[in-house]
């Protein structure tokens, strides 16, 4: 046994110390070429990203690219709605990227200075209209939807979707009254899904998102009510290199790739 | 319920019975010092329980409250609220009292399991809670379809439904307490009462509600104080909308999104109706029995 298994430790040796050798020269590689200052070394460790709840589908996708291409980091989520999110990261909680669903909700991080630069648009989003499978209401615009006797839910203001759908309805000069406010988009959209309610306001990577539970309906009013999603690095950052690699990553062609099959628009 | 009192075995007279406590009992121990081993984690709990109270308190808006609460929307969601967790309450009251009596004095096959199934929405995350109501209630539910196909009615993003919703997880801590308090209440009172010709449901009536009021007054406290801050089941059912579904809860959740100032106020006031209420409540019932 022992004698047999000697030689064979030598040899794991050797190849390991190849490995190492052509590692040191890949990384040294990489280094000079990038040449970023910040993230000079590879990436590792866990990194924890707080998203918008619309980019759930995308994120999760380009996270896992993310560890693909950068063996040893780990990427966490925390979805949910952008000022939940925003108020977690403004009292302390340890985010080391931020996106966010609206201009205005970044506002409140970065008024705190509690991002490590400038935040940047990423992608853009516009409203749709979810109704059933099959459009049994035959809704074709927003005005449709203040038709009586249809169930519609909203966002709640407090939301950006819901803010973005407040605006829309001012631009068509339309007052609408919803059975309900939801918390954040995910859950308008679940009660169309669920059939409780006939039509919600949500985001069209929300309609795409859900497959054929749900048919889209544009109009013309989103136009007005375009929300930008702003990506920044956080000055509190436990993990400041993996951060910006993943910032790279959302903003490169492949991220752009990921993101606007999800349904979102170019910046 | 008074009439009870005075022809039943006397179980709360002055005379030893099984429930009368020992007179006092706090006066004699207070001059003996607690072990040191359970003081300090004692200490440490109440601390535990208490500072984030006391937080609120240190960091609320104390000079703009007056303008946040004297706010329609704030006294619309608590009259709601106050309303809907009391509804709940009572028709807690109404299946939840039974259910106790079922499992505590019956013997049925797969009793162990129903009383593990009705304890669920205790351990249920409330927003699965909401969703699986959704699934059971809603308008496309297995039950709502026909709800609304012959009765016209729909249960979701309506006060019903904040009031089904708030029942569905706060029922079993009614049912928890008034079991408890079944196993506890001695049978016999009812044989007896049975053997003089009483039916069971008189014996139920007459002979064991009297006996455990205080345990049912327990329990209905419980329940109506964790109706009333009863969130995830109520937004995923009820949804939101003011006036008619948003609760004081969803008032505060929403209200921290932009504005954690007026969500802090908010809660103030709920705790200190909440505290008002039970307080109250303790004076005129807990002590009576």
């Amino acid at each position: 046994m022992t004698t047999r298994s000697a030689p064979r430790t030598r040899r794991t040796l050797r190849t390991a110390g190849a490995g190492v050798a052509a590692l040191l020269a890949l990384s040294g590689c990489s280094s000079a070429g990038s040449g970023d200052a910040g993230s000079s070394s590879e990436p590792s460790g866990t990194l924890t990203v707080f998203a918008a709840a619309s980019l759930q589908e995308s994120f999760t996708k380009l996270g896992k690219t993310f560890e693909k291409q950068h063996p040893g980091t780990e990427v966490t989520f925390n979805f949910g709605g952008s000022d939940t999110l925003a108020a977690s990261i403004t009292s302390g909680a340890p985010a080391d990227v931020f996106a966010a669903a609206s201009t205005r909700t970044m506002r409140t991080v970065t008024d705190r200075d509690a991002t490590a630069g400038p935040p940047r648009t990423f992608v853009r989003n516009r409203l749709e209209i979810a109704t059933l499978p099959g459009n049994p209401d035959r809704i074709d615009s927003l005005e449709d939807l203040t038709r009586p006797g249809l169930k519609v839910v909203l966002c709640d203001r407090t939301v950006p979707c819901g803010a973005a759908a407040q605006s829309a309805l001012r631009t068509g000069g339309l007052r609408l009254t919803p059975v309900s406010y939801e918390e954040d988009v995910k859950s308008a959209l679940t009660k169309v899904v669920l059939k409780e309610a006939d039509a919600a306001v949500v985001y069209r990577t929300d309609v795409r998102a859900a497959g054929d539970k749900v048919e889209g309906v544009e109009f013309p009013e989103a136009v007005e009510a375009v929300n930008d999603y702003p990506i920044a690095l956080l000055r509190d950052a436990p993990n400041p290199g993996a951060a910006g690699a993943f910032i790279d990553l959302v903003k490169s062609a492949e991220g752009r790739k990921v993101l606007t099959a999800a349904g979102f628009l170019a910046p | 319920m008074t009439g009870a009192r005075a022809q039943g075995p006397a179980p709360a007279g002055p005379g030893p019975g099984p429930h009368a406590p020992p007179r006092r009992p706090a006066r004699r121990t207070a001059g003996r010092r607690a072990p040191l081993p359970l003081l300090i984690p004692a200490a440490a709990g109440l601390a535990f329980l208490l500072l984030p109270l006391l937080a609120l308190l240190v960091r609320a808006p104390w000079r703009s409250l007056p303008e946040q609460l004297t706010s329609a929307e704030v006294w619309q969601a608590l009259r709601l609220s106050l309303v809907c967790a009391t509804a709940a309450t009572v028709l807690s009251l109404l299946i939840g009292v039974p259910l106790a009596w079922l499992l505590a004095r019956t013997d049925f096959p797969g009793r162990g399991l129903v009383r593990a199934l009705v304890t669920l929405p205790l351990v249920l995350p409330p927003v699965v809670g909401g969703v699986a109501l959704l699934l059971a209630f809603g308008r496309n539910g297995v039950v709502g379809q026909w709800l609304d196909a012959w009765f016209g009615i729909t249960l979701p993003f309506t006060t019903t439904g904040v009031v089904l919703a708030e029942t569905f997880v706060a029922m079993p801590f009614l049912v928890i307490s008034v079991e408890g308090t079944l196993r506890a209440a001695d049978p016999r009172y009812e044989e007896a009462a049975m053997t003089l010709g009483a039916s069971r449901f008189t014996a139920f009536r007459r002979v064991t509600l009297p006996l455990i009021a205080p345990g049912v007054a327990a329990g209905s406290v419980l329940a109506w104080a964790r109706a009333l801050g009863e969130f995830g089941a109520t937004i995923t059912f009820a949804g939101n909308f003011p006036g008619r579904t948003q609760t004081m809860p969803l008032a505060v959740y929403l209200a921290l999104q932009n504005d954690p100032a007026a969500a802090v106020a908010l809660s103030l006031v709920l705790l200190a109706v909440s505290i008002a209420v039970l307080a109250g409540l303790r004076d005129r019932w807990m002590t009576a029995s």
